[in-house]
C-alpha cells in the first residue's frame, strides 16, 4: 500500500511559549504576539516566511471578531495566503496543525503559525485579598442549570466520571494515580506552575472537593500565557534551527450525543484516521500526550485510543502510568494538571520536546513516535496528531 | 441581612410552557409531532428526525438517579449557605432526562440508580422548579 501523501509532508519546526500561569500584564493577543516571536525565534525563521496564520482565541478573547486578522495586524504579517480563527475547544490545536499540514500538503501555503492564547487571571486585588488565583472567567451561568447550582464545565464532567465510576468500578484512588504520576513529571519540569510542589496519594485524597467526585488536583490549572507552533513543508523544514518533528498522521472524532451514555471520546474514531495514515499501531508510541483538562479525561483517552479495553482504565492507569522511569510515558511535562493549561497546545508542545531531545531532566530514553490528543467540550471534540523525529 | 436569591432561570420565549406548567406543580417536556420523540431542554429541532414541529406533554413525574454530582464551591453566592449540594441528572420513566436538585434527601446518600419523584420549589411568584425526592422502589 503507497505511503499517505500527507504522512510526513510536513513539520513542526517552530515551538513558542511565553512565561506561563499567573503572569499579569500582557493581553491574550499580547500573549500570542510574544508566543509567535518566540516561535519564529526557536525555528530561525523570520515573519516574512510565514503565510498561513491559525489562531484558537482563549476566553479572554471574548467577542473579538475575526481573531486571526486581529493578530495577523498585530503580528504586521503581510500577504498571508491562509488564515482562520478556529474553535474546537481542547481539540482546536491539534485540529489547527492539521489543517496547516494539509493546505501546506495541498500547496495552499508553505509555512503557518498555529497559536492559542489567553488571559483569564486577573492580578490579586488588595481589596479582595485574594482573587488572583481563580478562574472567574470560567465560571459562567446557564439559565436552567444556574437556577439548580450546576454551574461550569467541572460539573458537567463530574456527572459523566460519575457514570463511569458506577458503571466500570473506576475508582477514587485511579483518578487520584493520574494527578500523582503528572505530578512527578511536572516535578523534573522547571517550566511546570507546580514543579517545586510533591504530590502523594494520601495529598491527593486530602485536597478539597471541587465537585465530587473531583478533588482540585483532578482539574487542569488556568493558566495565563500564549504558545505558538510553526509548521513548514517538509523540504523547507531541513536545516533550520531545530531538529524537524514531523507530521505523520492526523484524524478528528466527534461522537455527538450524551457522553454520560457512550463514557467515550472521540478518539475512537479519530485513531482510524490517524493511525492508518501513520502507518502505526498502539503498541508503536514511545511518549502520548494526551489532553487533560481532568484526570478522568486521562483514563477515558488511554481506553479509547486502545492502551486497554473500556472500562479498564482505571486498572491500566494503577498498573502503567506511574510517572518517570516507570511504564508508558504519559504527560510527560505534567500536563495541563500540573504543568500549565494552555488547552490542546499543552500536549502538543510536550511532544515537540521529548521528540527533539529537549526534555532535560524529564526527557523519555526512547523517543521516535509520539501520540498528542486535543479534547473540547465534555468529551464533544476529539483530534489526534501522530509526530516523530523521524521523516516518513 | 437577607441571603442572596438563588438565580433566576431566564423565561424564554421557547421554556416558557415548562414554567407555566411548573406553576401548576405539572412536570412536561417537548415531544415531537412528527416522530413522537420527548425532548428536554427545549430544542430547536428533533435530533432524532430534524422536524422543527412541537408541542409540550405532561410526563410522570417518577425516574432514578442517572448521575449525581455534589457541588462543593459557591459558584453563585446563594449557594454558599448551602454546601456541600447535589446536582442530579435524573433519568425519568418516559427516558427523557433533566438536570435538578433533590430535596430532604442527605448528600452522601444521593446514588445512582436510586427510584426519584417530582416535587415543586416554588422560588417566586415567577419560577417554581422540578426537583426530586426519594420514592420508594
Amino acid at each position: 500500500m503507497p505511503a499517505h501523501p500527507l504522512r510526513g509532508a510536513s513539520a513542526i519546526v517552530g515551538l513558542g511559549i511565553t512565561p506561563q500561569g499567573k503572569v499579569y500584564g500582557p493581553s491574550a493577543l499580547g500573549f500570542a504576539v510574544d508566543a509567535v516571536r518566540l516561535a519564529l525565534e526557536d525555528a530561525g525563521l523570520s515573519r516574512e516566511d510565514v503565510d498561513g496564520l491559525l489562531v484558537n482565541p482563549g476566553l479572554s478573547w471574548g467577542d473579538m471578531g475575526m481573531g486571526s486578522f486581529q493578530l495577523q495586524q498585530a503580528l504586521g504579517l503581510r500577504d498571508l495566503r491562509l488564515t482562520a480563527t478556529m474553535n474546537l475547544g481542547g481539540a482546536t490545536a491539534a485540529a489547527m496543525i492539521a489543517h496547516a499540514a494539509q493546505a501546506i500538503a495541498a500547496g495552499v501555503c508553505r509555512t503557518v503559525a498555529c497559536v492559542f492564547s489567553d488571559a483569564p487571571l486577573k492580578p490579586p486585588s488588595p481589596a479582595t485579598g485574594d482573587g488572583g488565583g481563580t478562574g472567574a472567567a470560567y465560571r459562567f451561568a446557564r439559565g436552567l442549570e444556574a437556577a439548580y447550582g450546576f454551574f461550569g464545565v467541572n460539573a458537567m464532567y463530574a456527572l459523566v466520571a460519575k457514570r463511569h465510576m458506577h458503571r466500570y468500578g473506576t475508582t477514587q484512588d485511579h483518578l487520584g494515580l493520574v494527578a500523582v504520576a503528572q505530578r512527578r513529571w511536572a516535578n523534573r519540569n522547571p517550566a511546570a506552575q507546580l514543579h517545586d510542589k510533591s504530590l502523594t496519594l494520601s495529598d491527593y485524597h486530602a485536597s478539597r472537593w471541587i465537585v465530587e467526585p473531583f478533588h482540585l488536583f483532578d482539574c487542569c490549572l488556568v493558566s495565563n500565557g500564549g504558545l505558538a507552533v510553526i509548521v513548514t513543508a517538509t523540504d523547507r523544514a531541513r536545516g533550520l534551527r531545530k531538529p524537524p518533528v514531523y507530521v505523520w498522521g492526523m484524524g478528528q472524532g466527534h461522537l455527538g450525543g450524551d457522553p454520560a451514555d457512550s463514557l467515550a471520546s472521540g478518539a475512537v474514531l479519530a485513531k482510524e484516521t490517524a493511525f492508518p495514515m501513520a502507518g502505526v499501531g498502539v503498541a508503536d508510541f514511545d511518549v502520548v500526550e494526551l489532553y487533560d483538562c481532568y484526570t478522568f479525561t486521562v483514563l477515558v483517552t488511554l481506553e479509547d485510543y486502545g492502551f486497554c479495553s473500556k472500562g479498564e482504565g482505571g486498572p491500566f492507569v494503577a498498573e502503567r502510568v506511574r510517572g518517570p522511569g516507570e511504564g508508558l510515558p504519559v504527560n510527560t511535562g505534567g500536563g495541563q494538571l500540573s504543568s500549565f493549561y494552555m488547552w490542546g497546545m499543552t500536549p502538543i508542545s510536550e511532544a515537540v520536546i521529548q521528540l527533539r531531545g529537549e526534555g532535560g531532566e524529564r526527557q523519555v530514553p526512547r523517543h521516535d513516535l509520539a501520540l498528542v490528543s486535543g479534547n473540547g467540550g465534555v468529551l464533544s471534540t476529539h483530534a489526534t496528531l501522530v509526530l516523530s523525529r523521524l521523516p516518513a | 441581612m437577607t441571603a442572596p436569591a438563588k438565580p433566576a432561570p431566564e423565561i424564554t420565549p421557547e421554556m416558557t410552557p415548562f414554567f407555566e406548567a411548573a406553576r401548576r406543580h405539572e412536570l412536561v417536556v417537548q415531544r415531537c409531532t412528527a416522530c413522537g420523540a420527548l425532548r428536554f431542554p427545549a430544542r430547536a429541532a428533533c435530533n432524532r428526525c430534524m422536524s422543527r414541529d412541537v408541542e409540550w406533554v405532561p410526563v410522570a413525574g417518577r425516574g432514578t438517579i442517572f448521575s449525581v454530582a455534589v457541588m462543593h464551591q459557591a459558584n453563585h453566592p446563594a449557594f454558599a449557605a448551602v454546601l456541600p449540594y447535589a446536582v442530579v441528572v435524573v433519568e425519568l420513566e418516559c427516558g427523557v432526562r433533566m438536570i435538578s436538585n433533590v430535596v430532604d434527601w442527605p448528600v452522601a446518600e444521593v446514588r445512582i440508580g436510586a427510584p426519584v419523584e417530582v416535587c415543586f420549589e416554588e422560588r417566586s411568584p415567577e419560577v417554581t422548579l422540578p426537583v426530586f425526592r426519594r420514592a420508594s422502589a
